[in-house]
């Protein structure tokens, strides 16, 4: 019933268009010199209109009747019918058939951009339903304070400091590894290389940043761990199998091509005026890029700082493959620590029940994996308002 | 392509030209874009504590020529500069020659105000800043308080040094950016068009303020409005189609051009 109905619709609509336009062309070939609007939008009108009815009319029947229902594709017919007939009344010579259609496009977008805008809502309140009901098990204090996180043992304990201290410190060592090589090769890319080398480079940093993350995970567990650790026993340093180090550097490279493509673009958006008129004060290259450049791109910078920080914590397979299980409360970054992702893997794979506090205690960490990157996206926002320097 | 080995004659020696010390010698300077002849055999012999304009169709070269004498073209790619351009007897395209230190000494203003962005004072105190000229917190402000005086800026931003250069009018900028160029003391300052992008209030006051600071440098000025070059300049040189077509005194050169080319265009019969 479903293929009849869509294919009734379309039908309708095709149909509502040239009926539209020939009733309008019709008008003007009987000498209605100045019509409002040019044929063409009459046709679409109708046409949107017969969609619109004919849509809405088989959405409610499916919501009632369902969709295997004969009704349906009969409601189509009937309303798209009904539709095009109401409007073909409406068509004369001073009918606005430009705008109406124009408000009716506006309409679309508006009810495009608000899918996105609903379905994040309804993300972020159910995950708060279940944090809520997982609070009531637990008591937020010891939620968000408890320094010590095992869920599977009696008693459980869902202590969260742990978790952040062990997201925390790998993002820092990513962003530690990441920062200076993005940004320092963006400076190369925008400003030193000749145009064929930048062709080359950017291209193949971009290619880093299209490797799957199971990929740098393993590569990260079978090839960097155990690097770190025969490195470090070389120094005599204790080193976990399974490292922050090992997660977080492997990070650092995944967030590079991300901060260095961003931060590339910022420094070329610099009005070349700007660097002309630095040079010609006698600045050198070096002394222009500190003082002009990098200034004038910073808000820029820091917005991609921010958003490779986001990508940073919400990251999950490389953590899962290289970090551990562990829920230390360790910042040596040595040690094996655990994130707030890598639990919410663990929690939800499987069957479970979704009534005990075990499997809740993951909705509550993804909603303070949710709120975090929230407030720094907010850090981000107000910090690009704050030093925005305009330029032009 | 233009090989012939003809050079612009200056002949015509300015009289102002006879009662200055000369600042600029340069000779047979050509200069190329790639491909591209833009300045042929140029020749020409600019004056110190003088205006001297530029004028000529677009794509005659004047901004070309302008550009070669601080070095800009260097930033150039497939830019390429020969001849001897002699400043105080100094040729600026000498291997040792310190292209930092040049442009320290040529100052440069260009078509569009471009500010940095950055406060009003840092703006100022940019070069200074760079060439470690002042030698102390005061000694800073000095200097950016009296280039902005010079640049009869000062009045209306001494309220708000801190606030951005980058939100002042246009005119203001423009004179923010004479300000910034005048702060490291320079000895020439070339001006591209300076005004080109200002309304004709604004413009105005850009050339009260050459003409009250021509007695402490060498001005060199690119522009297409005609009446700015009689108005402001002593000197005025006719570029056309890379080649210098006749340099002189800017009351002779508006009342009895020697080359037909040159009298056509001040007519406005091209260009």
């Amino acid at each position: 019933m479903t293929a009849w109905t869509l294919l009734i619709i379309a039908a309708l609509t095709a149909i509502g268009f040239f009926v539209g336009q020939a009733r309008a062309q019709g008008l003007r070939n009987a000498g209605a010199a100045s019509l409002h609007s040019l044929p063409a939008y009459h046709g679409l009108l109708m046409a949107s209109m017969a969609l619109a009815a004919a849509g809405i009319a088989t959405l409610a029947v499916a919501l009632v009747a369902g969709s295997d229902s004969m009704i349906m594709p009969a409601a189509a017919a009937l309303l798209g019918t009904g539709a095009i007939a109401a409007s073909h009344r409406l068509i004369t010579r001073d009918f606005r058939a430009r705008n109406r259609f124009e408000h009716f496009v506006k309409l679309v977008l508006i009810a495009c951009s608000g899918v996105a805008v609903l379905t994040t809502i309804g993300i972020v309140f159910s995950v708060l339903f279940e944090t809520l009901a997982f609070f009531g098990e637990v008591s937020p204090i010891e939620f968000l304070f408890g320094t010590h996180w095992s869920p599977t043992s009696t008693p459980a304990s869902f202590g969260l400091i742990p978790l952040l201290v062990g997201t925390l410190l790998i993002t820092f060592i990513a962003v530690l590894v990441a920062g200076p090589l993005g940004l320092l090769s963006a400076i190369y890319m925008a400003e030193y290389s000749s145009k064929k080398m930048r062709g080359v480079l950017k291209p193949l940093l971009e290619i880093l940043a299209g490797v799957p993350t199971v990929v740098l995970g393993f590569f990260a567990a079978l090839t960097v761990a155990p690097l770190i650790r025969n490195t470090g026993e070389g120094f005599g340093l204790i080193v976990a199998s399974e490292s922050a180090l090992a997660a977080g550097l492997v990070m650092g490279m995944m967030i590079v091509p991300l901060i260095s493509s961003l931060s590339d673009d910022i420094i070329n958006a610099v009005p070349q005026s700007l660097r002309d008129g630095s040079y010609a004060m006698g600045a050198t290259k070096s002394e222009t890029i500190k003082r002009v450049v990098l200034p004038a791109a910073l808000p820029g910078i820091v917005s991609a700082f921010m958003l490779a920080i986001s990508r940073a914590i919400g990251e999950t397979m490389i953590v899962v493959m290289a970090a551990g299980l562990a829920a230390n409360l360790s910042f040596n970054p040595l040690a094996a620590v655990t994130t707030i992702t890598v639990q919410i893997a663990t929690l939800l794979v499987g069957d479970q029940e979704f009534d005990s506090a075990k499997t809740l205690s993951a909705f509550a960490l993804g909603f303070v994996l949710f709120c975090f990157t929230l407030v720094l996206n907010y850090i981000a926002l107000r910090i690009v308002q704050r030093y925005r320097e305009q330029y032009d | 392509m233009d090989a012939s080995p003809q050079k612009s004659t200056l002949s015509n020696s300015p009289r102002i030209l006879a009662a200055r010390d000369t600042k600029i010698v340069a000779s047979d300077v050509n200069v190329y874009y790639g491909e591209k002849h833009a300045i042929k055999h140029l020749s020409i012999d600019i004056p110190d504590r003088a205006v001297s304009a530029f004028i000529g169709p677009s794509g005659c070269g004047k901004s070309t020529f302008l550009r070669s004498i601080n070095r800009m073209n260097d930033t150039i790619d497939g830019c390429r500069v020969t001849g001897d351009i002699l400043v105080d007897g100094k040729n600026i395209y000498d291997r040792d020659l310190d292209v930092v230190q040049l442009r320290a000494r040529v100052g440069m203003v260009f078509q569009k105000p471009n500010p940095f962005p950055k406060s009003i004072f840092e703006n100022v105190a940019y070069g200074p800043r760079i060439h470690g000229i002042a030698k102390s917190k005061t000694d800073l402000e000095e200097i950016v308080v009296g280039s902005l005086k010079k640049a009869s800026l000062f009045e209306e931003v001494k309220d708000r040094l801190d606030h951005p250069g980058t939100g002042l009018s246009g005119g203001q900028q423009q004179r923010l950016c004479i300000a910034r160029a005048i702060a490291v003391n320079p000895e020439i300052i070339l001006m591209d068009e300076p005004c080109s992008a200002l309304d004709p209030i604004a413009s105005a006051r850009i050339e009260e303020l050459i003409d009250e600071i021509r007695q402490n440098y060498c001005i060199i000025i690119v522009t297409h409005s005609m009446q700015q070059a009689a108005r402001v300049s002593q000197l005025t040189a006719f570029f056309h189609l890379g080649d210098l077509v006749e340099f002189g005194d800017t009351d002779d050169m508006f009342t009895t051009p020697q080359d037909k080319r040159t009298q056509d265009y001040i007519t406005g019969r091209f260009g």
